[in-house]
This record gives C-alpha cells, sequence and structure tokens, in this order.
C-alpha cells in the first residue's frame, strides 16, 4: 500500500481528484448560493446582472412582499397538509403489504409480488389515469393527489426486504403465545422496524412534499394548489390571482419573487437534510441489495 | 426449533398461528390447498386487502382503460368509449408529422441521457472511492445527494434563473465579450440545458449503489493484484470494475427500460413553443393533445405505443444482458 502510494503518478492523481471533487461540489453548491443572494437583492440589481455569490442593495421586501401574499400560505399550508395525510396512508398501505409480502410460506405470495412489480415496467399512462380520476369525481381534491400514489412499488420492496431480514424467533414465540398477526405486526415486528419506518416516512415525504403534477393536473382552484404549483405558476410567468399580477412592478419584481418562492420551498428540505441524510442512503442500499 | 416442527406438521388444525419453514431443512413444507392457506393466514391475506385495491384501481384500471385507443371517447361519455374504432387512431398517428418529430426528440434526448447520466456516476463513485478522509468523503458525498431531493418544479426555477439574462452564465459571457444568449428561447440548446441539469440533478444520487458495491470488494483481491504487480490503474480495471458490473448491468437495464420516459416533468416546465423543434417529446405531446386539446382517444394511442415500447426494451435489455452476461433483474 505504502509503496505504492508514494509513487508519483498516484500524487499528481490525488491533487487532480481533489481539483475534480472541489468542482463538483462548487457546482452543485452554487444555484443555491445565488438563488439566496438574488432573494436578498435589490430587483434592479439582479436585472443588471450583478448578483452572484452575495447580495447586492441587501433588502428583505421580496421575503416581506411574497409573505404578505395570502395565497402563498395558503398553499403552503396545503403542501403541509397534503403530505402528512399522503404519508400516513402511503405507510399504513406499504407497510401492511411489504409484511404480507415478506412471509415465503404464504400461498400466493409470488402472485401477489408479480402484481406489485409488473406496475414498475408497465402503466396505464397519463391519459387512461386522468379519465380515471376525472370519472371517480377526485379531481379538486386531495385524494387526487394521495389515493392515486399511495403504494410506492420501490418502497415497498425496500420494506419487504427489511421485514424478510429480521428474526423470526420473536414471531414464532409471538404466535405460540396465541398473539394475531395484526399484534405481532403491530408490537413486535414494527417495533424492530423503527430504522426502515424512518426512512419510509422520509421517502414519501419528500415525494409528497415537492410533488405537483398531479396537483397541476387535477386541481382547478388557487386555494387548493400546494406550493409547488404556486411556484411553477410563477416561473411560468402566469399570474395566480392577487399575487404578482396585481403588482405594478410585476416583471421587475417576478425575478426576485421566484427566487424567494424557491428559497420558501426548499428550506424545510434543506433544513432536516443534514440530519436524516444517512437514512436515506441506507433505504437505497437496503433496496439494491435485494431489489 | 423442534416447536416449528410441530406446528408445521399440523398446518390445518384450524389455529391461526403461523409457523415458517426451517431454512435449514431440505425439506419443503407440504403443499397447501387455497382453503388450507387461507385458514391458516386468513389474517395475513386481510392485510393485502387495501393495497390490492389500490393496484387493481389506480394501476391495473387505467391499463384496461387504454382500450379508448381502439374506441372513440367522448368526454363525459363512458369511461371506456363509445363504439370501436380499431386502428384508426394508431394510424392517424403513425401519419402524423408531428409524431414523427417528437419521436425523435424522444429518443435523441433519451440516448443522450443514458449516455451522460448512466457512466458518470460510475466515474464519480471511484473518485469519491479513493478520498482519504472519512469526513471529508461524507460531506462530498453529501453534497452531492443535495438535488436529489428537490422538486422538479425548483429545479426547473433554479435552471432558469443560472441561465436568464441577468443569470451568472450571461454574467461569464458579457464579462467575455460576447453577447448574452437567451438560453431557454433557443430550439438548439434544449438538449444541452436537459442533459446537464439532468446530470447536476442526478449524478450524486447515482453513487451510492456504486460506492456500496465497491465496499463489497474483496480486499485480497487488491492484494494479489498487487504483488502481481498491478499498478493503481490496472486495479482499478482487473479488480474494480468487475466488481462493480453485475451493478451497473442492473442499472442499465433500468435506465433503459425508461429510455422513453424521459423527463416528461421537467421538458413540461422548461419548454415553450420556441422550443418544440427540439423539446417536444411524445408524452408532452400527448398530454397536449389530450388533457389540453381533449383528443383523448389519439393520446391514449400515442400513450399506449410508448408504454409498449417502453415495456419491450426493458424485456429486451433484460434478457440480451441475461444471455451475454449473466445478470439480469428476473
Amino acid at each position: 500500500m505504502v509503496t505504492v502510494d508514494r509513487t508519483r503518478g498516484y500524487r499528481v492523481f490525488r491533487v487532480v481528484n481533489a481539483i475534480i471533487l472541489t468542482g463538483v461540489v462548487v457546482v452543485t453548491v452554487y444555484p443555491f448560493v445565488n438563488i439566496v443572494a438574488r432573494s436578498l437583492s435589490d430587483e434592479f440589481a439582479i436585472r443588471a446582472g450583478k448578483v452572484n455569490l452575495v447580495p447586492v442593495g441587501f433588502t428583505f421586501r421580496t421575503y416581506e412582499f411574497v409573505a404578505s401574499d395570502p395565497t402563498f400560505w395558503t398553499n403552503y399550508r396545503n403542501t403541509v397538509v397534503y403530505t402528512v395525510v399522503a404519508t400516513a396512508i402511503a405507510m399504513v398501505m406499504t407497510t401492511c403489504y411489504a409484511y404480507v409480502l415478506s412471509k415465503k410460506h404464504l400461498k400466493g405470495r409470488t402472485f401477489l409480488i408479480g402484481i406489485a412489480v409488473f406496475t414498475m415496467f408497465f402503466s396505464g399512462g397519463l391519459i387512461p389515469n386522468y379519465i380515471l380520476i376525472s370519472s371517480l369525481g377526485l379531481k379538486d381534491s386531495i385524494w387526487a393527489i394521495v389515493l392515486p400514489n399511495a403504494v410506492s412499488v420501490f418502497n415497498l420492496l425496500v420494506m419487504k426486504a427489511f421485514f424478510e431480514g429480521l428474526p423470526t424467533e420473536l414471531e414464532e414465540a409471538a404466535a405460540i403465545d396465541g398473539m394475531s398477526t395484526y399484534g405481532i405486526l403491530l408490537r413486535i415486528v414494527l417495533p424492530l422496524s423503527k430504522a426502515v419506518l424512518a426512512t419510509m416516512v422520509l421517502f414519501y415525504a419528500v415525494s409528497f412534499w415537492n410533488s405537483w403534477f398531479a396537483a397541476f393536473l387535477y386541481m382547478s382552484q388557487n386555494d387548493l394548489f400546494p406550493v409547488t404549483v404556486y411556484l411553477r405558476n410563477l416561473i411560468a410567468g402566469a399570474t395566480t390571482g392577487t399575487s404578482v399580477g396585481a403588482d405594478a412592478t410585476d416583471m421587475t419584481v417576478a425575478t426576485n419573487i421566484k427566487s424567494v418562492t424557491m428559497v420558501l420551498t426548499v428550506i424545510p428540505i434543506l433544513v432536516v437534510y443534514p440530519f436524516v441524510q444517512r437514512y436515506f442512503v441506507k433505504g437505497v442500499m437496503l433496496g439494491a441489495v435485494k431489489g | 426449533m423442534s416447536t416449528t416442527r410441530t406446528i408445521d406438521a399440523s398446518p390445518d388444525t384450524g389455529d391461526p398461528r403461523r409457523a415458517r419453514p426451517d431454512p435449514a431443512r431440505k425439506q419443503r413444507p407440504p403443499r397447501r390447498t387455497w382453503r388450507q392457506a387461507l385458514r391458516r393466514d386468513w389474517q395475513l391475506y386481510s392485510l393485502a386487502i387495501l393495497p390490492l385495491l389500490f393496484f387493481v384501481v389506480f394501476r391495473y384500471l387505467p391499463m384496461i382503460g387504454n382500450v379508448i385507443a381502439f374506441r372513440k371517447f367522448e368526454p363525459g361519455g363512458s369511461v371506456l368509449g363509445e363504439e370501436w374504432v380499431g386502428l384508426r387512431y394508431v394510424k392517424m398517428f403513425l401519419n402524423d408529422p408531428s409524431f414523427w418529430q417528437v419521436f425523435t426528440n424522444t429518443v435523441v434526448i433519451g440516448a443522450l441521457t443514458l449516455l451522460f447520466c448512466f457512466p458518470t456516476p460510475i466515474v464519480l463513485a471511484l473518485l469519491i472511492n479513493e478520498l482519504r478522509g472519512r469526513r471529508i468523503k461524507r460531506f462530498v458525498q453529501s453534497v452531492s445527494y443535495l438535488p436529489h431531493f428537490l422538486s422538479m418544479v425548483v429545479v426547473a426555477g433554479l435552471v432558469m434563473e443560472m441561465l436568464s439574462v441577468d443569470g451568472p452564465v450571461n454574467q461569464l459571457l458579457r464579462a467575455a465579450g460576447n453577447e448574452p444568449i437567451a438560453f431557454l428561447q433557443e430550439a438548439g440548446w434544449f438538449r444541452t440545458i436537459y442533459v446537464s441539469s439532468e446530470m447536476w440533478q442526478t449524478v450524486g444520487w447515482g453513487t451510492i449503489i456504486y460506492l456500496a458495491a465497491l465496499t463489497t470488494i474483496d480486499e485480497q483481491l487488491y492484494e494479489a493484484a498487487r504483488i502481481d504487480g498491478a499498478s493503481r490503474w490496472r486495479q482499478v480495471w482487473h479488480v474494480t470494475l468487475p466488481g462493480i458490473r453485475p451493478t451497473a448491468v442492473t442499472l442499465l437495464i433500468l435506465n433503459i427500460g425508461t429510455f422513453m420516459a424521459v423527463g416528461f416533468e421537467k421538458i413540461l416546465l422548461l419548454y415553450n413553443p420556441l422550443t418544440y423543434p427540439t423539446a417536444d417529446v411524445i408524452s408532452t405531446y400527448l398530454y397536449r393533445m389530450g388533457i389540453v386539446s381533449n383528443s383523448f382517444s389519439y393520446a391514449a394511442a400515442i400513450g399506449l405505443f410508448e408504454a409498449v415500447i417502453g415495456l419491450a426494451l426493458v424485456m429486451s435489455a433484460n434478457l440480451i444482458s441475461r444471455r451475454t452476461v449473466g445478470t439480469s433483474l428476473w
């Protein structure tokens, strides 16, 4: 090891490697820094192309402006509600099904797995889904977002893999003591699965927090939108009711309004990210090993 | 062990207690009839009811709903259409020059994405793997995963701000004495923008699996290679790369399977009529045909075509890799 490390070629490589990886880090982080700088800058400085890494003409006015828009807060609250409800339902559904699929002795198990896995490779497509949701009368309701995404097959397989890896002795002992399957799942299996449950909650919560297309497709009222659709309408230049269009200087303000809305949308994720990131990685590994 | 055996030996006593076959024992558990299985495991099956209902309603019904590709559908009418029209809509899009335009765009964007976004995580994983300090390694990884957690809307917003006339890229151009470019208004730039933003968003997350695979490579293989006098490069070539090959092949199959489903959401957010010539893909085209212009049957026919190609692609990729490399998804 030592001898190889000391060759000149390897030293050169390490320097080059450090430069490349620094570049990767800079390129990844830069857009965030730029957006934060824009969100705190004076609109004229932005339009003059002066804002880069630090705010120019430092001001909180744009934040105040966005915060004074009631639609923004309604939409933000919607995002929170949708995320919580959808994650809760998805967790119950996924846990139940994954537990069933993890029981190797179960008759029909292969069929039950097949039903789920097949949907990873073939799906009905946009139009039939749209017609289905419309004809079920789910448009303009939270259920149009929650129900069609109640089980993610990837998450399902991750959980199944985890349950399969649990020691069976405890469950067997509980069964002999006369505990029902429901009791075993609730009182034996779930307490042992806190790590994977946390990971799954995070996976679902992030995906629901970030989702926008279902709401964009199925909702037509401003006060039902999640904040991502609010942001989408901003960046697409569509006016959202009372917010931007009503302002006299809309075009100028719009640039930093976009930045502020983006910052406010990603802040929850950025804040929890450093603490929960390792759970995500664990989840992916579980999925990769067995998937 | 003995308790397991007793329970297994009397599976049909109406006892809801479950037991699993002992894996150490070669003998398979006795085959049960459905009646026995239901009596024994009805509680387990009951847990599967709601999820199964979900799959049937929200995954398999839409598949059946695709029959409107062959039937005349009227908004407000029957969900499954009014009357059979055979291949009318299929012929319609096969004779539609705009369809072939978006088909080509889809293939080109899909191919570019595969070409650039499949290998980069491997390279990045190898580079990160060479880092020494554990903390610096963790830091680089954490930062590189971050874009994966952003909403597509935010990603699109970032792309627009970076490339706007007053944004950093144009600031650089100006500093170099060039005219600013309205990148998102020019069809010629769209593919570059799409692929590079895709790379920005996915490369870090893509390394996770490879980094995990790298840790499973037996250290003795490296030692043996060193004893044989292999240089660093040769070790990478002969030990590291073969070590992650199964992972890479699996991911390649998955990528090929989603080849046609190029980032619909991102394109929908980033394109505009000016960039349609290069940016419009099958999924966005059928979205405009179906949802915006209400030609549901026509759009469903295109969607079905796309889905069938996707399925065929993943199945053939799987078959080829099983025949040639010996790894496959199923």
